[in-house]
């Protein structure tokens, strides 16, 4: 194999040619993502910004294969991805999720260390050899959990803990890529730190590329490589980070930047 | 990183604050309490019923088959011929109402019993497939469901009942044959917003195969609005079958069932009340205790019909 | 500074809970000013939603409330019920945090932003004028023409807009606002919060500001409560509590803002997670995360006092000029 990483060429979704009975009754369909172009290479964080309704998801789950393309090619280290099940067993490891909402993405009846090990079941290639439970625990651990938190369900965890169950989650098939939509977005400021911190760690640790999809603007400058800007479907605009923040070329990446936030120079 | 590294936080007392003020406003709980045990009555009532029907038969002498003479429309307290006590008196051909209550008790439970769990299971996997695999299986399913739904459930039954010999498996197939369709249209619901949750799209990245996906993240969530679904269920089957035997169809002679007490009263109301009303209290009380168990956990699961 | 039109005194607020009443509000005394923006800060279940309810009256059945809600010369928790709901919508206004589900769908906008005075009994083509006026006072183009539509017709930052209108009709003299700005896009939430400004600039209107997001504080806000497991910990003017924080906490929030206009490092994350109330640590709420704590910390609750002019805090070691340095506390 080669490091080729994510490419996607030309990539097309539209929503809504609505199962109408006997074909009356629906919408016409919505172009949720009309013709993307995006590369992501091996130990490279890309972020994908955009207002939302931009496309910015539907391109992560076409990524992980949860939604089928109408048009274009997606491939990952030149194999050719479809749908999850359809794909290699490597590459359905290769490549993990993330999701915006952490509780709703642990099933509410497991317990922490059963989710992890779920993973494993799945993919018995990846599982360890020795004691799972341990290596639950290690799995833990590099995430910052105690490995109380292995026996207790999502209910009885903070969303930040849950986040954190999440990616160890991912982390135990051991990928190279990592999509992230909207991973910090619903956790406190206080917390957004934390996770940050441990997807930055877990990059340089296991020299894992990012898919990482985010709103917030400040947030995407301090962990991206590169950058790629979305509007009702498309790229407008895709550059360097330091290049896009200090010199945006697109007037929308314009209209975006001077419409975020800052604490300082705040006084008007 | 989620516990902290500071020496001076290695104990977290808790603040008495928050514990210790004595609210007025929420210590007005002797009148919640008895309404809190009187919610479970109904629950008391069905358990009671159960056990009537599995011990029951044990202690009642009754074979529907010998009639007595001397024994015929003896009023509730009388003493038989062969010198027991008639406590719910008896009927026309001098059978005792009593043991056939308890004997209808079994029947009934019995057919509610099988009809639930034919009814839920066939309900389960159409739901299931419908709602979670979608696609051209969920639109077979919704074009069946519409056009059963078309049809009285209550004629199809009878239509299905008279069409055979009777017996208790041909009332169970009878009432299954529309019953299901409430499971199918609960889970499929269920099932369809389940789909879309993360924890399940998380599987399916992982591509965990589709069948432990149904079993571990979608089948355990159904569960509570199909047990408030199948309680509901549960007294609308007591309800045909005793309309069922009440026209004489599906249950054979040699049967006990509540319906059949009913009916073979209905000649003799004026003279002989006890007959047919006895087993219809012990009917109504039945669906009464099952709706309003079914309720409660209608709300706490939100199982829409 | 003026007089101050709202005073909260010692609130306190218990909900029933399964486990029992849970105190999630703790002594919360702040104030808000005619005709400036106050923001109440603090991350998720710290008790902003439940602080504002309490004010505007509408805490989930079964809440117990503690303490004083001076409006003016009458307090609110003592007066009627009557009087109560006369204060709400016409003197107390609220914009929720989501504008689709506290819109009806099935009443157009201008008929839903002009319910108060229909109330008052306001003639026919008076309404629709007034209704006109209000969605052309939020800045929705067009207004004529959008009295008429329903609020699905409306985008969502357009519903955030008449939802503010609707908070306006009653000629309110404060808006509480629960997260105005959270649902909605970075582009639209500015025209938002330049609407919020506008209004406090131009019809002088008081508002508490509730939001988790110290960027839209700093764009908004004139003073700040700053609340940490439903007790304030800091207070005083918005600039100078974000520039220089007197407490701990306010600190690290502020640390850990991404900055967009320069390249910031990932900031040093806060040990663990945010207190919940229901199990609050003793002595100071926040020592199980704080860089500075000491011994005292654990036993002792600080009170809120003022360090500095205008100034207030809930921290033993906090001074007149600062904070300490975590290696002056601990070597
Ligand atoms: N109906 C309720 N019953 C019991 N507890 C509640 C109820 N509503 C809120 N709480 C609790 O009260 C505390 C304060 O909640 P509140 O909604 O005020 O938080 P918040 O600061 O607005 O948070 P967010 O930023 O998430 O909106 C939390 O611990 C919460 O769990
Ligand atoms: N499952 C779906 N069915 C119908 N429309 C959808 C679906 N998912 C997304 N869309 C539509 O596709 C467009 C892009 O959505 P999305 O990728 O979620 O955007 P973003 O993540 O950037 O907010 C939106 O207009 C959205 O309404
Ligand atoms: S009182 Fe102590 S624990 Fe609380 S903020 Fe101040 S230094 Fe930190
Ligand atoms: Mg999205
Ligand atoms: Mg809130």
């Amino acid at each position: 194999m080669n490091d080729a990483g994510l490419t996607v060429r030309g990539l097309r979704v539209s929503f809504g040619g609505s199962r109408g009975m006997f074909g009356r009754g629906g919408r016409p369909a919505v172009a949720a993502v009309a013709g993307v172009d995006l590369d992501v290479a091996a130990g490279e964080i890309v972020a994908v910004v955009g207002e939302s309704g931009s496309g910015k998801t539907t391109v992560a789950r076409c990524v992980v294969g949860l939604v089928t393309p109408d048009d274009g090619t997606l491939s990952y280290d030149d194999v050719p991805l479809g749908s999850t099940r359809s794909r290699p067993p490597a590459i359905q490891r290769a490549i993990q999720m993330v999701f915006q909402d952490p509780r709703s993405s642990l099933n509410p009846r497991m317990t922490a260390g059963a989710i992890v090990r779920e993973a494993w079941q799945a993919h018995p290639a990846a599982a360890p050899s020795g004691d799972q439970d341990a290596a639950v625990r290690n799995l833990l651990a590099e995430v910052g959990l105690d490995a109380s938190v292995a026996g207790r369900r999502p209910s009885a965890l903070s969303g930040g803990q849950c986040q954190r169950v999440s990616i160890a989650r991912a982390l135990a098939l051991r990928p190279r890529l990592l999509v992230c939509d909207e991973a910090v977005s619903a956790l406190d400021v206080s917390v957004q730190a934390q996770i940050l911190r441990l997807l930055s760690d877990v990059r340089r640790d296991h020299g894992l590329s990012m898919l990482f999809i985010s709103h917030d603007l400040g947030v995407v400058r301090q962990i991206a490589d590169r950058v790629v800007v979305m509007r009702s479907g498309e790229v407008v605009e895709q550059a360097p980070a330091e290049d896009l923040f200090t010199r945006p070329t697109h007037p929308y990446t314009r209209a975006l930047l001077d419409a975020a936030l800052d604490l300082e120079g705040a006084a008007s | 990183m989620t516990t902290t590294s500071h020496p001076v936080s290695t104990s977290v007392g808790h603040d008495a604050a928050t514990t210790t003020p004595p609210l007025p406003e929420m210590r007005r709980r002797s009148a919640r309490r008895v309404l809190g045990w009187l919610r479970f009555l109904p629950h008391a009532v069905i358990a009671g019923y159960l056990f009537l029907a599995v011990v029951g038969p044990l202690l009642v002498d009754y074979d529907p088959m010998v009639t007595s003479i001397t024994d015929r429309l003896l009023s509730p307290g009388s003493t038989t011929s062969d010198g027991s006590t008639a406590w719910l008196g008896t009927d026309g051909v001098g059978r005792d109402v009593l043991a056939q209550i308890v004997l209808g008790a079994r029947t009934s439970i019995t057919i509610a019993v099988l009809t639930v769990t034919v009814c839920a299971v066939i309900g389960i996997a159409v739901g299931l497939v419908a709602g979670y695999v979608g696609g051209w299986a969920d639109t077979v399913a919704a074009r069946l469901i519409d056009v059963l739904i078309a049809f009285p459930g209550i004629l199809l039954a009878i239509v299905i009942a008279g069409l055979f010999r009777p017996s208790i498996a041909i009332v169970v197939i009878a009432l299954s044959a529309v019953g299901w369709i409430g499971f199918a249209r609960v889970v499929r619901g269920t099932a369809l917003s389940l789909r879309e949750r993360d924890w399940v799209s998380a599987a399916r990245v992982m591509a965990v195969p589709r069948r432990s996906i149904l079993t571990r993240h979608v089948l355990p969530f159904v569960a509570g609005p199909v047990v408030a679904m199948a309680t509901l269920e549960f007294a609308l089957v007591v309800l045909a079958e005793a309309g069922l035997s009440f026209l004489g169809i599906g249950l054979p002679p040699t049967a006990v069932s509540w319906g059949q007490t009913v009916a073979a009263g209905k000649e003799y109301l004026e003279i002989a009340w006890w007959i047919s009303t006895f087993p219809g209290l012990a009917l109504a009380l039945l669906v009464v205790c099952v709706g309003l168990v079914g309720d409660q956990l209608t709300a706490r699961y939100g199982g829409k019909r | 500074m003026s007089e101050p039109l709202l005073d909260v005194r010692d609130l306190d607020v218990f909900l029933p809970t399964r486990s029992g009443p849970v105190h999630v509000l703790d002594g919360v005394s702040f104030s808000v000013d005619a005709a400036r923006t106050t923001g109440l800060i603090g991350e998720s279940g710290s008790g902003k939603t439940m602080a504002a309810m309490a004010i505007i009256g509408l805490l989930p059945a079964g809440a117990v409330t503690r303490g004083q809600l001076w409006w003016r010369s009458e307090d609110l928790l003592a007066v009627s019920s009557r009087r109560r709901r006369q204060v709400r919508g016409r003197e107390i206004a609220m914009i929720f945090q989501d504008p689709l589900a506290s819109l009806n769908p099935g009443q157009t906008v201008g008929r839903q932003v002009t319910e108060i005075p229909r109330r008052d009994g306001m003639g026919r083509a008076e309404l629709a004028r007034t209704a006109t006026h209000l969605l052309d006072r939020v800045g929705i183009p067009d207004p004529a023409q959008r009295t008429g539509n329903y609020p699905h017709q409306f985008s969502g930052g357009q519903r955030q807009r008449a939802m503010t209108a609707l908070a306006l009709a009653g000629q309110p003299q404060l808006i509480l606002a629960d997260e105005p700005t959270t649902a909605l896009d970075v582009t639209v939430q500015a025209r938002i919060l330049d609407l919020l400004r506008h209004l406090r600039d131009t019809e002088h209107t008081a508002m508490l500001l509730v939001s988790h997001d110290l960027r839209v504080m700093a764009h908004v806000a004139d003073d700040l409560v700053v609340m940490y497991a439903g007790r304030v910990c800091e207070r005083g003017p918005a600039q100078a509590v974000l520039r220089e924080p007197r407490h701990p906490y306010t600190k690290a929030l502020v640390a850990s803002v991404p900055a967009v206009r320069a390249r910031t490092a990932i900031a040093d994350p806060l040990p663990g997670s945010p207190a919940d109330p229901a199990h609050r640590p003793a002595g100071c709420a926040f020592h199980p995360r704080c860089p500075l704590a000491v011994l005292r910390c654990r036993v002792e609750r600080p009170t809120v006092r003022e360090v500095a002019p205008g100034r207030w805090t809930a921290c033993h070691l906090a001074e007149a000029d600062g904070l300490p340095d975590a290696a002056e506390v601990r070597p």
